[in-house]
């Protein structure tokens, strides 16, 4: 590796102190596998002498092996890690890679332009402030192309660089590159990015990538590298209303109590006035603690310890705030979700909510819409699937403090845990608060009101244990016995239990018990048959494949 | 103070968070402690986290038995300048059938004394996440590995199926027997790690200081011969020369590189100069194609 300074030779410890103020970008490329990203990147690597000799031999003997560039070297091996990956040579995960230049560290997520991965993208994106839309020149703008700008438009990324690549297929041609960034401006007008710049480049062979291309004359704007170099993107936080979201308090003694995060939003000096967002208690900021000593002020982005003047009670998840202009503090929000895993949203069912730094049980009670991201058309939809992104209404058990994405996004996110499989579910983006009006007051049901614990005193909660499976109970749940309204509480032990094939009959008194049943097969997708026996139904759940019903036959499929 | 943080002060934040967030919600942590130089970042990153008090987790080695004299002293001085508990665990069956590296191979001793024992280790203690100091910049397969990095009950990684990483907003849930390896400088480069050393005065391993020390050529590599463990092979000569490492782990595998540096200074700038990435003076990563992948679905840190 062999950085462009000549100070490092000369004098190394006025290199050293001139890399001191280096500042750090953090970017994310997107484009299909044909639109070569993975070749763009290496390039980057590789023309910022980031590629060290050793890596070079390996990559030579793989691109032999393996490579797509009839044994020339393929820049894009440095970038596909994982050994299964690189046999089906494309990159299906997010990776990340790591060059710098004299002026800047940068953090490049390299992501994958397939449909199936939204994902993924999201997830690069998520801490990304800088996107690069890759457009095959002979191609024009895809669908993909307007899929990846709304999604980092909706991930917040404010700055689009939109690299116009093969540029040397079409012979440079500036009216092509014209049209196609004529084209994107129209559509990426509505998305209300703070700037897209245009590049003409080739990744395979270096044209406007770190150097101005003799190939096009005609383009008078920053090679990428440049472009990488100069944007500016720092102190967006900086300006805004203090926000310290309260991760860990620090009580090593009885005589310490300090408050410890990563300030999200503001600046903070001792003096200031703060307020407890849970509480609306206020107190002064005492010190700012440091190994290294007591700051005079800390800015977004540092990880720092507070204490305060006065004794009042803070805890975990709790969020610091500017008096005057305090978060959101709230059970109710409607919030932006992106789908990320393969088992569908349930609405109603428990999820854990995590956000910066508290996590609380919630809902979400109502899917408002989901988005094509292909044409930005809204439709109904009863759930959210892998790659779906909607908007939603969500409760949560407790009051939580949040602002709206689009003014911080290191206070309006969270993400979804699921409770059963601890697998990370979703991505949220919160909107607003959500008027606890908007929220329904009971969860519905094939069109049947479902009892609720508010509804009715008289409710009667059944916890469905494992007791019900093999045990005592003999896979029965008996409500002939049930005089009134009843609820159910659901175990993983139970849900387990179904999903390894057992089946659980539930034997009813009257059709007046169905809608809990029912809502307990809808909550946790399970299948579900029915049968009248005499006075009494049956009605047996079970773990199963969906049953895909046409939508103009569904009255013929026996269910 | 300017506003804009430069890039150390970014990661440094970041790694704050990353380690405070750890304490925060797992009942069981440790830090892997293996007493280079990202390991050393990574425990004063852990200091500064809490100061005043010190970090509230023990630190684990895991000793194959082979590691150099040096980082032992080293290890045992820094625990104990930090206020720390330090546990070493041994992979004792390992130790009784007399695994080494030179009877069976790198790839097996590393896996026995190693990724054996360091599971040995996890199991005993029953730690629930385990901070580990690799680096996402140091190896291909780790570019795509998560800062909270799921492991099964049998201590598995699985690449197919991450949990997915937003914002810096970590799932951290894991159910018994389950356990998460957290690795707060993924984001570091081996430049930054010098650098923050650098700027922050970090005390690290003398051995990565050139220094005239006895040295075997073997395979290609000089071998430092650091106790009388070391049997010279025919035509083996010990010579004495300037040499400093570029890496640490156990002596019979890491390879000494020619060098006067013996400022901090000088060996940043020596590794700016040369062009030959760190990794390559580790034995353990050539033994065959996507090793490293393969070990660390295994267990593997």
């Amino acid at each position: 590796m062999a950085h462009q300074s000549d100070l490092i030779e000369k004098d190394i410890l006025a290199y050293l102190k001139s890399q001191e103020e280096k500042s750090l970008l953090r970017f994310i490329t997107c484009g299909s596998v044909d639109d070569g990203k993975s070749t763009l990147i290496g390039r980057l690597l590789w023309d910022s002498k980031m590629v060290f000799e050793d890596q070079l031999a390996a990559l030579e003997v793989d691109s032999k092996k393996v490579g797509t560039q009839g044994g020339a070297i393929d820049y894009a091996l440095l970038l596909d890690g994982l050994q299964a990956e690189r046999e089906q040579g494309i990159t299906i995960d997010v990776a990340y890679r790591y060059f710098s230049t004299d002026r800047r560290k940068f953090i490049v997520a390299d992501t994958p332009g397939h449909e199936q991965y939204t994902r993924n993208m999201v997830t690069g994106a998520s801490t990304a402030q800088v996107a690069v839309i890759l457009v095959d020149a002979r191609k024009g703008l895809l669908t993909q192309t307007r899929r990846h700008s709304y999604l980092v438009s909706l991930v917040g990324i404010r700055h689009i660089v939109l690299a116009v690549n093969k540029m040397d297929l079409i012979d440079f041609d500036q009216q092509r590159f014209d049209t196609i960034l004529g084209d994107y401006r129209q559509f990426a007008a509505p998305l209300g990015f703070d700037s897209i710049t245009a590049i003409p480049i080739s990744a395979l062979n270096g044209d406007n990538i770190i150097e101005s291309s003799v190939n096009t004359p005609w383009y008078q704007g920053p090679t990428l590298m440049n472009y990488l170099e100069t944007v500016q993107v720092e102190g967006e936080n900086v300006e805004k209303p203090f926000r310290l979201p309260v991760q860990w308090v620090n009580r090593p003694n009885l005589d310490f109590r300090g408050f410890c995060g990563t300030i999200a939003a503001g600046t903070v000096r001792p003096g200031d006035e703060v307020r407890v967002a849970s509480s609306g208690r206020t107190s002064r900021v005492a010190r700012i603690v440091t190994m290294d000593g007591d700051l005079p002020e800390a800015t977004a982005g540092q990880a720092v310890t507070l204490t305060l003047a006065d004794e009042i009670d803070i805890s975990r998840g709790d969020t610091l705030s500017v008096p005057d202009a305090p978060p959101l503090q709230t059970r109710f929000l409607e919030a932006h979700l992106v789908w990320l895993h393969d088992e569908q949203l349930h609405p109603g069912q428990s999820y854990l909510i995590k956000t910066s730094c508290a996590v609380i049980p919630g809902r979400v009670t109502t899917l408002r819409h989901v988005v094509d991201v292909n044409t930005l058309e809204q439709k109904q939809a009863p759930t959210l699937r892998l790659n779906e992104i909607g908007v939603g209404l969500l409760e949560l058990d407790r009051p939580a403090a949040f602002d709206p994405y689009r003014l911080n996004r290191a206070t309006g996110n969270f993400i979804v845990i699921d409770r059963y499989t601890n697998a990370t579910v979703a991505a949220g983006m919160v909107i607003a608060a959500a008027p606890e009006i908007l929220q329904p007051q009971e969860l519905v049901a094939g069109g049947i009101p479902a009892p609720t614990a508010e509804s009715n005193a008289a409710t009667r909660r059944i916890d469905l244990g494992s007791r019900f499976i093999n045990g005592d109970e003999g896979n029965l749940v008996d409500l002939t016995e049930e005089p009134g309204q009843i609820e159910f509480a659901v175990s993983p032990a139970f849900l387990d239990a179904l999903a390894q094939g057992n089946r659980v009959l539930f034997r009813l008194r009257s059709p007046e018990q169905l809608p809990p049943v029912a809502l307990l097969a809808y909550e946790h997708s399970l299948q579900c048959t029915f049968s009248r026996a005499g006075d009494r139904i049956n009605l047996i759940l079970f773990s199963g494949p969906a049953i895909t019903v046409p939508l103009d036959e569904g009255a013929d499929t026996g269910l | 103070m300017s506003k804009n943080l430069t890039h150390l002060q970014q990661l440094e934040a970041e790694s704050i968070h990353i380690i405070r967030e750890v304490v925060a919600e797992f009942g069981n942590p440790v830090m892997l402690y293996s007493i280079g130089k990202d390991s050393a970042v990574m425990l004063h990153l852990a200091r500064k986290a809490f100061y005043p008090a010190p970090p509230p987790f023990p630190l684990l080695h895991v000793d194959t038995t082979w590691k150099f004299r040096e980082m032992i002293k080293f290890r045992d001085r820094m625990a104990a300048e930090c206020g720390l508990e330090l546990i070493v665990h041994v992979n004792e069956e390992g130790v009784r059938r007399g695994v080494t590296p030179f009877t069976h191979g790198s790839a097996l001793y590393t896996d026995v004394m190693k990724t054996e024992g360091l599971k040995q280790a996890l199991d005993r203690y029953k730690f629930d996440a385990a901070f580990g100091g690799a680096r996402r910049d140091e190896e291909k397969s780790r570019a795509k590995e998560r800062i909270f990095s799921f492991r099964s009950a049998n201590h598995r990684w699985d690449p197919k199926n991450q949990r997915p990483e937003l914002w810096n907003l970590y799932n951290t849930r894991v159910k018994p027997g389950e356990s998460i390896r957290v690795f707060p400088i993924s984001n570091w480069t081996e430049l930054d790690v010098w650098q923050y050393i650098h700027l922050e005065q970090i005390p690290i391993v003398p051995l990565y200081y050139a220094a005239v020390r006895p040295v075997v050529e073997r395979d290609g590599m000089l071998i430092m011969v650091d106790d009388d463990r070391l049997e010279l092979k025919p035509g083996e000569v010990v010579q004495h020369k300037s040499v400093r490492f570029r890496t640490l782990g156990c002596y019979p595998l890491t390879g000494a590189v020619e060098s006067t540096a013996d400022t901090l200074p000088a060996i940043i700038q020596e590794m700016l100069l040369t062009r030959t990435s760190e990794r390559q003076g580790r034995l353990i990563d050539h033994d065959q194609a996507g090793s490293m992948e393969k070990k660390k679905q295994e267990g593997y840190f």
